[in-house]
């Protein structure tokens, strides 16, 4: 954690830095996402989406964020 | 069935789940949402192959699958395309359960880039857990009846042999091994890949299979749109063509009409 208590983590590979003290469906919505059409990876383990309004982000969490999109 | 019949009665069942339309459309390589949108409508197809991405954070406005294709009225069939290992497409379909709570899921894990075929030592492996994790597989796999026979053991709820390399277009490669393996599945059995033009989708369903799951054969079409309306005939063609049994085949001719009363 930083001296001004911001959180330091990686979001689909990209460096993201975030308030401390912030759960990761309000992450979500932070970057313009709606956390009801995501799947959460969090360091390589799911985050069920019931839970994502609880759960804090904490620093140096590794994220993917995924979605659906066009495929054979 | 008799030929009395609607074909709208011709059903088929995977998982519990029951369907008309025995095409399922994949949804990558179109031009835009609006053609791909446009060519399932056409194509009359009720399931849908998608692939499981990250989300672009630069650019979270992206016009997005789900505007265009409802999944409450489209059932999404998540695809594990572009997996190499099991372990890829485990953690791929476990992130597809969470993001819209599907287990009728699709799996595919390939061997090399080059011909795109299946590796099924992997392919199993990647069953076998996924099964156990509570998901109802339908599996793409080499036109192996054997291998087949293994995936069915492992808990695959729907077969789905490849016609040919996918992407490419060349037809249905051996019907020999296709037809055994609809003969020998006690689960439904889809030619995946390898359609090129509405009669390889004919000929799949003539072989006796229960659907056929296309992809590039319409989205790379000139006329994309008129091209799934010709698919969706064709696979209704060659469903009516196996219910109605066809004629033996013979070295010579034999005419159609009366010799008798030849004047």
């Amino acid at each position: 954690m930083s001296l001004d208590g911001s959180l330091g983590v990686r979001v689909n590979g990209e460096h993201k830095r975030f308030e401390g003290g912030m759960t990761i469906a309000e992450m979500i919505n932070q970057l313009g996402l709606d956390p009801l059409r995501v799947a959460v990876e969090r360091n390589l383990e799911i985050v069920p989406r019931s839970t994502l309004g609880e759960v804090c982000v904490e620093d140096g969490d590794d994220f993917e964020i995924v979605h659906f999109v066009g495929g054979g | 069935m008799t030929a009395q019949q609607d074909i709208r009665a011709d059903t088929w069942t995977v998982a519990g789940r029951t369907f008309t339309s025995r095409l399922i459309v994949g949804t990558g390589k179109y031009k835009s949402l609006e053609d791909n949108a446009a060519a399932v409508e056409a194509s009359g197809a009720e399931i849908v192959t998608v692939a499981v991405r990250r989300v672009n954070i630069s650019d979270p406005n992206q016009p997005r699958l789900t505007d265009f294709i409802d999944p409450k009225t489209t059932t999404y069939l998540p695809n594990t395309a572009g997996c190499f290992t099991a372990e890829d497409a485990i953690r791929t379909l476990r992130l597809a359960r969470e993001a819209g709570g599907w287990t009728l899921v699709k799996i595919e894990v390939l061997g090399e880039a080059k011909t795109l075929y299946p590796n099924m030592r992997e392919t199993l492996r990647a069953t076998e857990v996924l099964v156990k994790d509570g998901f109802e597989p339908m599996v793409y796999c080499v036109d192996d009846p054997i291998a087949a026979k293994q995936l069915e053991e492992a808990g695959a709820v729907a077969i789905m042999p490849l016609g040919a390399p996918i992407g490419s277009g060349l037809g249905i490669q051996n019907r020999v091994t296709i037809r055994l393996i609809v003969e020998g599945a006690g689960v439904p059995v889809l030619v995946d890949a390898g359609v090129g033009t509405a009669s390889d989708a004919a000929q799949a369903m003539e072989l006796g299979c229960d659907g056929v799951l296309m992809n590039t054969a319409i989205a790379e079409a000139k006329d994309a749109v008129l091209m799934a309306r010709a698919m969706k005939a064709a696979v209704e063609a060659g469903r009516l063509a196996y219910l109605a049994g066809r004629m033996q085949k013979r070295r010579y001719a034999d005419p159609s009409s009366p010799l008798a009363g030849l004047i």
